[in-house]
């Protein structure tokens, strides 16, 4: 799996991302600067990483989402190309129109930095294919501004497409509609052709049993399943 | 030539810094505050006397940049 790691002015979580991109797929991921205006060939993978990009001054995402990197990210994934967006990436995507809606500042004004648990809602994606659809996931969230907004005409489609990544949730499952304020409790989307995935959570920080849990490792595993198929 | 861009929130999307500012408000004991929604007012000084040609780059300054318009409106005002 050949992958590239965005990087932009104000990112921090790039080397967690790129650590455990080598640690699962044994590779070392390019790491891109923002100002680059074509992506290693043969790419298979980009990834936008967390952060704070321009110290999120005008909107969250919003600055870094017009550099000039985001126009081979586009091309790449109209391609079809993989893109994983998190956290901050995640906003990036958003801003940028990979991905529709919005993250808007968490309901209860509170910076939310613990662990969550999350719902698997669907099995067939390339970044799923390694989770059970319903089961639940502990990873990492540290986001002020991670509230999921988008019009009722979007969420609408994105539940009857089956878009909806991730949820919210209980250990048992049960989704939690007030975690930060996100519509319908929504933690990660998919892009219409299941080929982008925006998400608030660190999956790349539970990689490793030497930091405890490991329940991000099968999004990896999925992502170097699917390119080897 | 000066200007600005002033982008407010949408109706019905929900502020939560607006709401905390409403509540700090009621507490420093400012009477009479109903609601208080949050925006963003942008300074811009366009070059040269067009002011047709300047709210057009305005408004292109906005739809790109200066506002996401799935939730924020904008209006442009040449100064």
């Amino acid at each position: 799996m050949k992958a590239a790691v965005l990087v932009f002015p104000g990112i921090n979580r790039e080397h967690d991302m790129a650590r455990a991109l080598k640690l699962i797929s044994g590779k070392e991921a390019a790491m891109i600067w923002h100002t680059e205006t074509e992506l290693p060939a043969g790419t298979d993978l980009v990834v936008i990483p967390g952060g704070f990009s321009y110290g999120d001054y005008l909107r969250c995402g919003a600055i870094a989402a017009r550099a000039p990197i985001m126009q081979a990210v586009r091309k790449h994934a109209d391609k079809g190309g993989l893109v994983l967006a998190v956290c901050n990436g995640f906003q990036i995507a958003c801003e940028a129109g990979l991905l529709p809606g919005v993250l808007m500042r968490n309901a209860k004004m509170k910076f939310m930095c613990k662990e969550v648990h999350l719902r698997i809602e669907r099995s067939d994606t390339p970044f799923t294919r390694g989770y059970n659809a319903g089961s639940v996931i502990r990873v990492p969230v540290a986001h002020g501004e991670g509230n999921y907004i988008a019009d009722a005409e979007t969420i609408a489609r994105l539940e009857g497409e089956n878009r909806v990544a991730f949820r919210y949730a209980s250990a048992d499952g049960k989704v939690d509609p007030h975690f930060n304020g996100s519509m319908n409790a929504i933690a990660g989307i998919f892009s219409e052709k299941l080929n982008i995935l925006g998400l608030m959570p660190h999956p790349e920080n539970h990689v490793d049993p030497v930091v405890g849990p490991t329940d991000g490792r099968r999004l990896f595993e999925s992502l170097v399943e699917t390119l080897a198929a | 030539m000066k200007a600005r861009v002033i982008v407010t929130l949408k109706t019905g999307v929900l502020d939560p810094q607006g709401k905390a500012i409403e509540s700090a408000l009621k507490s420093l004991g400012v009477e009479g505050v109903e609601s208080v929604r949050q925006g963003k007012i942008f300074e811009i000084e366009v070059a040269g006397a067009d002011r047709a040609k300047a709210e057009a780059k305005l408004k292109e300054a906005a739809d790109k940049l200066l506002s996401n318009t799935v939730i924020e409106n904008y209006r442009v005002e040449i100064l």
